[in-house]
């Protein structure tokens, strides 16, 4: 095993670049995803924000949905950001195209109304490690036509909250945030991510992390 | 805990948000949903594609509220629409519809021939377009979130986009290599506050997302924009005045999400039947070239 772990970002539509710019500062090795043979060897991925109704389309249009969901099904860590929590849910009322359907959570889309309705605000973060001095301070949440988590299936963890509402969970070795931590330079969320995926690498086989040929799990 | 809305941060967050994706013109909801249908991150709503507005003349003014909401409630993905330069009450009334984003554009009729409209004042986001960096910076200063190079929209022809898009590329070049003194001169030379291109020198490209419009008419326009720097693309009488409008719609996207990838384009840019008919600069006399509007 190399010491670098290496995270794929879906490159397909939305801000996958600055995934990629905070991802190579805490030192990943990362790749943009944009076909289905760059899906293979990775020890993480990131489907980052954007348009979820555009990315679910160009999902399907090239032949990345199958891949990706066998792969989250065997285990791959997957973080979803804002459109990527979508994207990773298992119900999403009026997506008309499939999810992804790993996460069980239920997420509405455009949630808190349009553009003028996005926000910024600080919230408790106890999942987060502690900063270099021991603290664990707020941290600065930017919600852009965010979606709204409405219900969570057995075995999804709460990571953070905004007014009692979760828009932070973790599923096995999946990740969904409604906000966006690649906007801000607080690098912790990626940080809590990386080190999800060191310890998927230490326990997890290294032979379901190559090309997956047969679904692993049964399609949708 | 305090909850900020309209800050600078969520305007220019949503344009991050658009990246790597098409912003199609659509003047009514049908058209909106074929957009989004093929993969489109946004839709600009207006009265009349640009190539229309040129060739019929007359004052072009804001998209009427009865379509606008049409398109609103037509799509998911969000939705621009064009207000007069210096019309703040055109883009207040936009922002009452609850549009996502304010495209304070050269393509209609201006209403003021000196001001650009504030653009802080807003909770909704804008966009406006340049032709050079220091327009680009001007723009900025005035409260834009996202900036788009101007091209000549409504001509099918690519040479203006490629213009506005290597003058402020290569600006940014010169910048990045000019010293502390060169640059408070430089900013005096460009007519922009020197803050911004003390940030846009630190990042080395705007400090907003940039797109490219004004010309975008093939697969190979857009992905060629991309190669020089944009950070997405406008198509606007592209795809509802070519041949086939959904096969180009998806052929464009297709395009800008795969631009580095030749053997993509020449599959995708196969059998689109004739893209929207073209205009050489030397048929649009000075005095109608809209990219000259703006100041």
């Amino acid at each position: 095993m190399t010491l670098q772990p290496t995270i794929g970002v879906l490159a397909l539509q939305g801000d996958f670049h600055q995934h990629a710019v905070t991802l190579r500062a805490l030192g990943a090795c990362v790749h943009e995803v944009r076909k289905p043979s760059q899906l293979d060897g990775l020890d993480g991925l990131i489907i980052p924000g954007g348009e979820s109704t555009t990315i679910a389309r160009l999902m399907l249009a090239y032949d990345l949905h199958e891949p990706v969901r066998r792969r989250g099904l065997a285990g791959l860590p997957i973080w979803g950001t804002c459109a990527g929590a979508i994207l990773l849910a298992d119900d999403v009322p009026g997506l008309d195209r499939p999810a992804l359907a790993l996460l069980p959570i239920t997420i509405e889309r455009n949630a808190y109304g349009r553009q003028i309705d996005s926000f910024e605000t600080d919230l408790d973060a106890p999942a987060l490690p502690p900063t270099t001095d021991g603290t664990r301070p707020p941290y600065h949440a930017i919600f852009i036509r965010a979606p709204r988590i409405r219900s969570l299936g057995d075995g999804v963890e709460v990571l953070m909250a905004h007014d009692g509402e979760p828009v932070a969970v973790r599923y096995r070795a999946l990740l969904a945030t409604t906000f966006h931590p690649e906007l801000t330079t607080d690098q912790r969320w990626h940080q809590y991510f990386l080190n999800t995926v060191n310890r998927d690498r230490i326990q997890r086989p290294a032979q379901t992390k190559g090309p997956i040929l047969q679904a692993a799990g049964g399609g949708p | 805990m305090v909850v900020e809305t309209g800050t600078h941060t969520v305007k220019s967050g949503l344009a991050e948000m658009l990246k790597g994706g098409v912003i199609m013109d659509v003047v009514t909801a049908e058209q909106a949903l074929i957009a989004q249908e093929a993969g489109a991150c946004a839709v600009m709503a207006l009265e009349r594609v640009p190539s229309d507005i040129r060739k019929q003349g007359g004052v072009a003014r804001m998209s009427d509220p009865t379509k606008v909401r049409e398109i609103i409630d037509a799509v998911t993905i969000p939705v621009m629409a064009k207000a007069r330069i210096g019309h703040f009450v055109e883009a207040s009334i936009l922002q009452a519809l609850g549009v996502d984003y304010v495209d304070e554009s050269e393509v209609l009729t201006p209403a003021d021939e000196k001001l650009h409209i504030n653009k802080w004042r807003f909770d909704v986001p804008f966009v406006c377009g340049c032709r050079d960096l220091g327009e680009a910076l001007r723009r900025m200063a005035e409260g834009a979130a996202m900036i788009r190079t101007k091209g000549e929209a409504g001509t099918g022809n690519i040479v203006e986009a490629v213009r506005h898009m290597r003058a402020v590329q290569g600006a940014i070049r010169a910048l990045v290599a000019m010293d502390d003194e060169e640059l408070v001169n430089y900013a005096k030379e460009i007519g922009a506050p020197v803050e911004l291109v003390r940030q846009t020198k630190q990042a080395e490209r705007l400090p907003v997302v940039n797109f490219a419009a004004g010309g975008i008419a093939t697969p190979a326009d857009a992905a060629l924009m991309m190669r020089l720097g944009a950070d997405g693309v406008f198509v606007g009488s592209g795809i509802f005045k070519s041949d086939q409008p959904e096969r180009m719609a998806d052929a464009i996207v297709r395009a800008t999400t795969h631009y580095n990838d030749d053997a993509i384009l020449a599959e995708v840019s196969t059998g689109l039947g004739d893209a929207m008919p073209g205009l050489s600069m030397d048929e649009i006399p000075e005095s109608e070239r809209l990219s000259k509007r703006g100041w």
